[in-house]
């Protein structure tokens, strides 16, 4: 993939994620003073479409743009190139999609 | 003796740290994140799995751990700010300050985590 | 002048090619000396066989940019009293680049990657043709002559750490060039150059640590023009003009 392409990815995702994450700050903190336990957790989750797609669009985001991300410092830091350098930034990515969507599932529709 | 001549005494720098730091960050978040999504998966066989799991971070050690990935999140996404801003606005003076508090506020994130959690 | 008064500099030199050591020299202080001119002591007093380069002296040829205690700099312009740690200085060779002998690095690589960032000038009109009036006062002009006053020292390559972990980046000092021309309204080069500042040793290396904007001697900010380069392609990519 291009250097532009994997740029233009990474940094828009970087920018949706900005959001995201402060309102995944706030739930962390809200919910840690509250003593977080999976009833609590769950409650807030289950059947809400709205912390559904939330968390979908977090994983998406989040598994591109760590893939991007981590593809850029495996380059630098680990000497790897070309083919074995996109083999690395797809396993994680879709390793992350996979195990992300799965947990949204987890803690929405179950 | 030393066998190369390159010696790096420009890395003792503040926006030189912003950088790594940046970096070593964003690395960790991704090794997290295949751990966290398996944790709230645990939900898929009910509640008591999951409730289970967070029992055991209930723990000091986990809780510092936590503490931890909030103030990775938080300077990552600070720092990440950072980054966004001088790529895509006007160029402006004072970096290493725009830097310096991304840092503390990362740190004053981390402060209000630790007082919701005693 | 006393003679055992003397207040005196410990200089360690790299002697050698990409393996060697430093070898240690005793300095005679001076008042307003610069790094360069220690070295020149070193070769006129102590040993001829020293190997650097310099021409103008006065900051302008960009020829005697060496490591001094860590750090790129321009020797003939760098005051002793400005880098000196604990009274010594370490000189090595510049970054980043292959070294020949001693303190000369050898500038191919940094100068063939000027071609590969497409930093030559691509004119619109021809010799024949009369002079384009351009207003210096202009936003474009102003843009293109922010960073135009480049000497090519190799300083910002040698301080880039993604010069060194990716030997294929163009570095600082093509990509501000690069970008001193995209704003140079005389020049029709642009979608070349914007393919070459999008390819894998282009732009989107950049990880804006600064250290080339903060060691440049000229002043100039190559973590701007590369931030500049990053938009335009982005843009350019978006419109379909490069992939
Ligand atoms: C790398 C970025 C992330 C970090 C550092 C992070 C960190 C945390 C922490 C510390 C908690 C507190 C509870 C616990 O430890 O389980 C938490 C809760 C949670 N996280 Fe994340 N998280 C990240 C990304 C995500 C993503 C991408 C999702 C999308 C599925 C997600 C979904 C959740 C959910 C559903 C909870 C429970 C929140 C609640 O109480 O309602 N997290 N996260
Ligand atoms: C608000 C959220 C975030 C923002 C604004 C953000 C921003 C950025 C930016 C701008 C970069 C490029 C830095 C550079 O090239 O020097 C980057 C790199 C990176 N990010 Fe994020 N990020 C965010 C969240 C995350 C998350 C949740 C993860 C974990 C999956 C992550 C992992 C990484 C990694 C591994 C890199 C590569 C670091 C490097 O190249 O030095 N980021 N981030
Ligand atoms: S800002 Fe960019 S060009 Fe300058 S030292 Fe850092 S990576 Fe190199
Ligand atoms: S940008 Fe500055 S440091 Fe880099 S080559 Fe030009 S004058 Fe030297
Ligand atoms: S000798 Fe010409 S710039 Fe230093």
């Amino acid at each position: 993939m291009s250097a532009v392409r994997l740029y233009v990815w990474q940094r828009l995702t970087a920018l949706l994620m900005v959001p995201l994450i402060v309102v995944h700050l706030i739930v962390i903190i809200y919910a840690t003073n509250r003593g977080l336990s999976a009833a609590d957790i769950l409650d807030r989750t289950r059947g809400s479409v709205a912390w559904g797609l939330f968390y979908a669009l977090f994983v998406a985001a989040a598994s591109i743009h760590g893939a991007i991300g981590v593809r850029g410092v495996a380059r630098e830091w680990l000497g790897l190139r070309d083919t074995a350098l996109d083999r690395l930034m797809w396993i994680f990515g879709v390793v992350l999609v996979v195990l992300g969507l799965r947990a949204v599932y987890a803690v929405v529709a179950t | 003796m030393s066998t190369t001549p390159h010696t790096t005494a420009y890395r003792r720098d503040r926006l030189w740290l912003a950088a790594m730091v940046h970096r070593v960050s964003g690395v960790l978040l991704a090794a997290f994140l295949p751990l966290h999504f398996l944790v709230l998966g645990l939900a898929i066989r009910g509640e008591a799995e999951l409730d289970g799991f967070l029992q055991w971070t209930k723990s000091p050690l986990v809780k510092f751990a936590e503490l931890g990935l909030v103030l990775l999140l938080a300077i990552h996404l600070l720092g990440g700010i950072r980054v966004l801003l001088i790529e895509n606005m006007p160029w402006r003076e004072g970096q290493k300050q725009m830097a310096t508090i991304a840092a503390v506020a990362a740190v004053g994130i981390g402060c209000v985590f630790l007082v919701a959690l005693l | 002048m006393s003679t055992t008064a003397e207040a005196m500099i410990d200089v360690r030199v790299w002697r050698g090619g990409e393996e060697g050591e430093y070898q240690a020299f005793s300095v005679p202080r001076r008042d307003s000396q610069t790094v360069l001119d220690i070295v020149t002591w070193i070769q006129r007093h102590a040993d001829p066989t020293l190997a650097y380069r310099f021409a103008c002296r006065v900051g302008v040829c960009g020829s005697c940019a060496m490591t001094v205690n860590g750090r790129p700099r321009w020797t003939c312009r760098t005051h002793v009293s400005k880098v000196i740690e604990d009274g010594r200085l370490e000189i090595g060779p510049l970054a980043n680049l292959p070294v020949i002998r001693d303190l000369a690095a050898d500038m191919t690589p940094f100068f063939d990657k000027w071609q590969k960032a497409e930093g030559t000038f691509v004119p619109s009109r021809t010799r024949h043709e009369p002079l384009e009036t351009i207003s210096p006062d202009s936003a474009e002009r102003q843009a293109a002559d922010a960073a135009i006053e480049c000497i090519n020292c190799g300083v910002c390559y040698a301080a880039c750490d993604t010069v060194r972990w990716s030997p294929e980046y163009f570095g600082p000092a093509a990509l501000n060039r690069a970008w001193t021309l995209v704003n140079d309204v005389r020049d029709t080069g642009n979608l070349k150059r914007l393919a070459a500042a999008a390819s894998s040793g282009g732009c989107h290396n950049c990880h804006s640590h600064q250290s080339c904007e903060q060691l440049c001697p000229k002043g100039l900010n190559p973590t701007a023009s590369i931030a500049g380069l990053k938009r335009r392609t982005m843009q350019a990519y978006i419109r379909g003009e490069i992939s």
